[in-house]
Parts: structure tokens; sequence; C-alpha cells
């Protein structure tokens, strides 16, 4: 299995002198099983230069899972490439939105209205298809067996475990681990907290055992008091995870935009200092656009 | 207004339910970005058809969780703060509308001409200087509510001016006014009044209409978005009849009715999110 990044940018694109080392690109993870059965985890600007590399294979399946609806996940779907010739095949999947009563088809409706892009879904010569997951009930792409995991964030948001091969990656999408929302000693702080270590639970047993786990490390500790309930964790959290895992690496993602190269290597010494990696694992590393991990 | 009918309709409007505190504190919470998750939960968890609903919603096949959520709590952690609170916001503003009537009012079409209205509304406060989206969608959505006074405490009347309108198109506020005295937007807002609603929401149900129209901000809002529901033929509150934009609200709008229901482009959505709140 082959993981390579090719969006690690939270928020909003950040190109320029200061991010060219880790890459300015907003969310985009792709993923090779054994088969070379292509997986694309969520459609950010990094989406654009993968969707190049494509053409070099036509025609193409992709099957792209996206993670939840904000901007920086879906914003180069308009731009996949593959979607403009006929014979590829776009396989777009997602949650439900309880709000809006919606199904992943709206990740790319919303984007194709006339007046904000130029190419109605109907002009478009691939076919696409939408495919809407549920929770917790896993899909086969190929040899690929793919399970969704609600996280929490302010919208919808599902955590992706693939496992082909006898290989496994985790990606969380944007997530906070969930905040007892009671002070305690509050009347309901003690209910809250039951359900908080339940869903805890859950997400540890959704990542358990995996080799790969990639994972939204906004925030320093330092940071986090100020972002509290932003919906996106911190180096630490996501350590945490990988350690209860039993994880091999860890891959902190979702850098912040404001965050250049030099104060996010700094950061990370910090991290790495605080948090000493051990011979059996995981190994902690930053994700940077444009490398490949393989397993 | 003779001293007979002020208070055959004052005691109709006290014969309506009260308006559910939670919804208004509810709705008071979300204007809040800073509200706090607790405070939500607790208003949302005090009333027990709010919380079945969420409740009803989150379980529902439609979303088919894991595992059944039993809780406000409980379905805060799993589907997180903001989902629950845009549903629980859904949910309280549809709870306001009636759920059934006795003069052959179709309450359902009711419901989307309102819930349509509302979300025209909302969409036109964007571009009208001075005008909120959210006190846009609400009256939106209680501008019409006089007619359920009506319906429950006059139901022959109201079917006749039902009749009446529906035969030759005619405006239903003139068969109201000639059949009862009065239209349903003067008892709309004695109801929205009993239910200490903000003045300007008062205001805007009042005179919203013919001789009384007023010049402001939400009423444009609210005007213009009861005609483009009812000219685009969403929902039906009983009134056939499509007016013109006077001239103060084409100005503050910018343009006739049919310009700015071009102006407003592909409406499909507003009226399918309209569909699916009528099915909370």
């Amino acid at each position: 299995m082959k993981v390579r990044f090719w969006g690690v940018r939270g928020s909003i694109a950040s190109p320029g002198p200061n991010t060219v080392r880790y890459g300015g690109n907003t969310t985009c993870i792709e993923i090779r099983t054994d088969n070379n059965e292509l997986i694309i985890i969520d459609a950010g600007t990094g989406i654009f230069p993968l969707s190049q590399t494509l053409l070099a294979e036509l025609p193409v399946t992709a099957n792209v899972l996206i993670s939840h609806s904000h901007w920086d996940h879906i914003q180069g779907l308009p731009f996949f490439i593959p979607n403009f010739i006929p014979g590829n095949l776009l396989r777009l999947h997602g949650a439900f939105d309880p709000v809006s009563g919606k199904g992943v088809e709206q990740v790319m409706s919303v984007q194709l209205q006339y007046s904000y892009f130029p190419v109605r879904e109907a002009e478009m010569k691939a076919r696409i298809e939408y495919v809407t997951l549920a929770p917790e009930q896993s899909i086969q792409i190929g040899s690929a067996t793919v399970t969704p995991y609600l996280m929490n964030h302010p919208v919808i948001d599902f955590g992706y475990r693939i496992e082909a091969n006898g290989k496994s990656v985790f990606f969380t999408g944007d997530h906070e681990p969930p905040q007892n929302i009671y002070e305690p000693g509050e009347d309901g702080y003690a209910e809250y907290q039951t359900f908080v270590d339940e869903k805890a639970d859950s997400i540890r047993r959704a990542m358990h055992g995996v080799d790969v786990l990639i994972a939204d490390c906004s925030y320093t500790e330092q940071e986090y008091p100020a972002k509290k309930g932003w919906g996106h964790g911190t180096f630490n959290s996501s350590i945490q995870y990988a350690k209860d895992a039993g994880a091999k690496v860890l891959f902190c993602t979702h850098h912040e935009p404001t965050r250049s190269d030099d104060a996010l290597d700094a950061v990370f010494r910090q991290v790495l200092l605080d948090n000493p990696p051990q011979a059996e694992g995981p190994d902690y590393r930053l994700a940077r656009e444009g490398e490949s991990y393989e397993f | 207004m003779s001293p007979e009918l002020s208070q055959k309709l004052a005691a109709a409007v006290d014969g309506m339910p009260a308006f559910p505190k939670s919804v208004q504190k509810i709705l008071e919470l979300t204007r809040d970005v800073n509200c706090a998750p607790k405070d939500l939960v607790q208003v949302i968890d005090k009333d027990p058809v709010v919380t079945v609903k969420v409740l009803r919603v989150v379980n529902s096949a439609y979303y088919s969780l894991p595992k059944q959520i039993t809780s406000i709590n409980h379905a805060v952690v799993y589907l997180g703060f903001n989902t629950i609170k845009n549903l629980a916001l859904s949910i309280a503003a549809i709870g306001m509308l009636p759920a059934d009537n006795a003069a052959g009012f179709d309450g359902q079409q009711y419901l989307l001409h309102s819930l349509a209205t509302a979300g025209i509304a909302k969409q036109l406060a964007l571009r009208v200087d001075d005008a909120d989206p959210m006190d846009c969608f609400i009256a939106g959505l209680l501008h019409d509510f006089g007619k359920v006074v009506f319906a429950q405490f006059m139901p022959q009347e109201f079917r006749k001016a039902l009749e009446t309108s529906q035969s030759d198109a005619s405006s239903l506020h003139l068969a109201l006014r000639a059949l009862i005295g009065v239209d349903h937007a003067v008892v709309g807002a004695m109801l929205v009044e009993k239910w200490r609603f903000p003045a300007d929401l008062i205001e805007t149900i009042r005179h919203q209409h013919g001789p009384d129209l007023k010049d402001t901000p939400a009423i444009a809002c609210v005007f213009a978005a009861n005609q483009i529901s009812k000219k685009l033929e969403f929902g039906f509150g009983g009134n056939p009849c499509v007016e013109e934009l006077p001239p103060t609200i084409a100005k503050r709008l910018g343009g006739t009715l049919d310009e700015v229901i071009v102006s407003m482009g592909d409406l499909t959505s507003v009226f399918e999110e309209a569909r699916i709140f009528s099915k909370i």
C-alpha cells in the first residue's frame, strides 16, 4: 500500500516562499492498494496536481472519499481533470448531512452553480457517481475495505479506515477529541462524560492496529485553549491516538495556514522533545506535500 | 374596529396556545455565536416535544447512526454541537406552525408557503440595507399566522373568505376585511404581541399589506418573498392574488417583482429546504 500527500494545509491554500518545503495545497491524500486501485481522500486544492498525473493512466476510476464538506476538503473537485475526459469514472463517497437533508452530491452541486463555475455537471464528459455512506458500514472498493467513522467537527465529519491485503491506514479528517461541555461538579457532567468516554472508545477502536495514522494536528497545546470547540486536534492528542492504536507511523497534517515551514519545524521539534519517540514506535512525522510512504 | 369585533378577536387570540418559551430561548441562543453548548442542551432538554423530535431525526433510518441516541447530550457528542443547534432551530421554528385546522384550510400547503416565504425573505435580507436575515426568516414564517387563528376560531367566516378569493382570484385580505372586518395581518400581529415578540416583528406582520403597508427593510423583504412564493406557486396560503411590488419596496429591492425573481436565480434549493423542513 502506498500513501502520497498532495495537500497537507488546513483551512486555506497557502502558497508562497514560506510554505515551499511542506506545501501550500489543502487536504488531498492519494492511496494506492497493492493492486494499484486508486483511492483519494478529500478533494482540497491538492487534487489538482494529483489529477494531472492521472492523465498518464487513462481511463481512470477514481474513488474519492470526502471527510466533510468544508471548502478546504472539497474545493479542488471542479478541477479534477479526468472529469472532462470521456471514459473516466469519478465515484464520490461521503456523509449524509442531516441539516441540509442532502447526501454527498451537494459537495459537487454547490460548487457547480453557474455563477461560480463555468462547466455544468451535465457537460462533464466523465461519469460521476455519488455514494452516500453511513457510519460504520463498510464498503468494498476493489481489494480495499473502507469504513467511515463519525468524528467530531462542526459539521458531520467522517474518519476513514482503509484496509487491503493485510495493510491499513486511518485518516481522521478534521477532528477534535470530544470534550465535556460541563464543568466538573455541574449537573450533567458525569452523564456527559460517559458519552464522551464511549465516543472516545469507539474512535480508539476504529483506529486500533492501523499501520499508518494520518491525523489533524492543527494546534500546539499552548494554542489549543483559544481554539477549543473549533473542531481540530493537537499534536499531543494525535500522538496519544497513535500510541493507543499501536500505529507504526503517525503523519501530522492540517498544518495551520499561517505557520511557515520554519515555524512548523520549530513547533514539531518541541513536540518531539515533549513526546520522545520510542524504539518500538510509533514514528512521528510531519505530512509533507509530494511525500510518499510505502508499506 | 367595533367593540364586539375587538372582543371577539381578543378571545380568539387568547384561545391560541402559548408560544413555547423554549422555542423563544432557542431562537435567542442561536442568534448568539458565543452560545455555550450546555446552555442550548439545557433548553432543549426542558422541552419534551423538541427533544423527541431531535432524537427522532437523529435516530431515523435517514441518518442510520451505528447506535441508538438516547438524549440530547448524547446527540451532541455524536453529531456535534452545531449540527444539533441547527436541527433544533429548524424544529423549533416549525413547531410554531399549526398541526390542524377546521376551515378547509390546507395546513401542509400553508406550511410550505410559510417556509418558502421565510427562506426567500432571508435571502432578500442579505441585499437590503438594515434588514436582518434571521428576523426576516421568522417574520416570513409567521406572516400569515393570523389565518391559523381564523381557521380555528372563525372557521365559517374564514371558509367563506377563502372561497370568495378563490372564485375570482381576488385578494384574501379584501375578502376577510369585507366578511370579518379585519384581515389576518391584524390578528397575526395581536397574536405575536401576546407572545411578546419584539416590536419590529409585530410591526412587520401588522403592516405587511394594503393601506396599512409600512416602508421598512423587513417589510420589503417579507412582502416580496410572499409574492414570489405565491407567483412561483410553492405551497399555498389561501390567497391566490399576486401583487406587484409597491414603488417603495421595488426601490429597496432594486426592481419589479419579475426582475427580483430573475435576480434571485435558481430557487430550487430554497424550496427543497422548505420541503424537507415541512416533513420534520
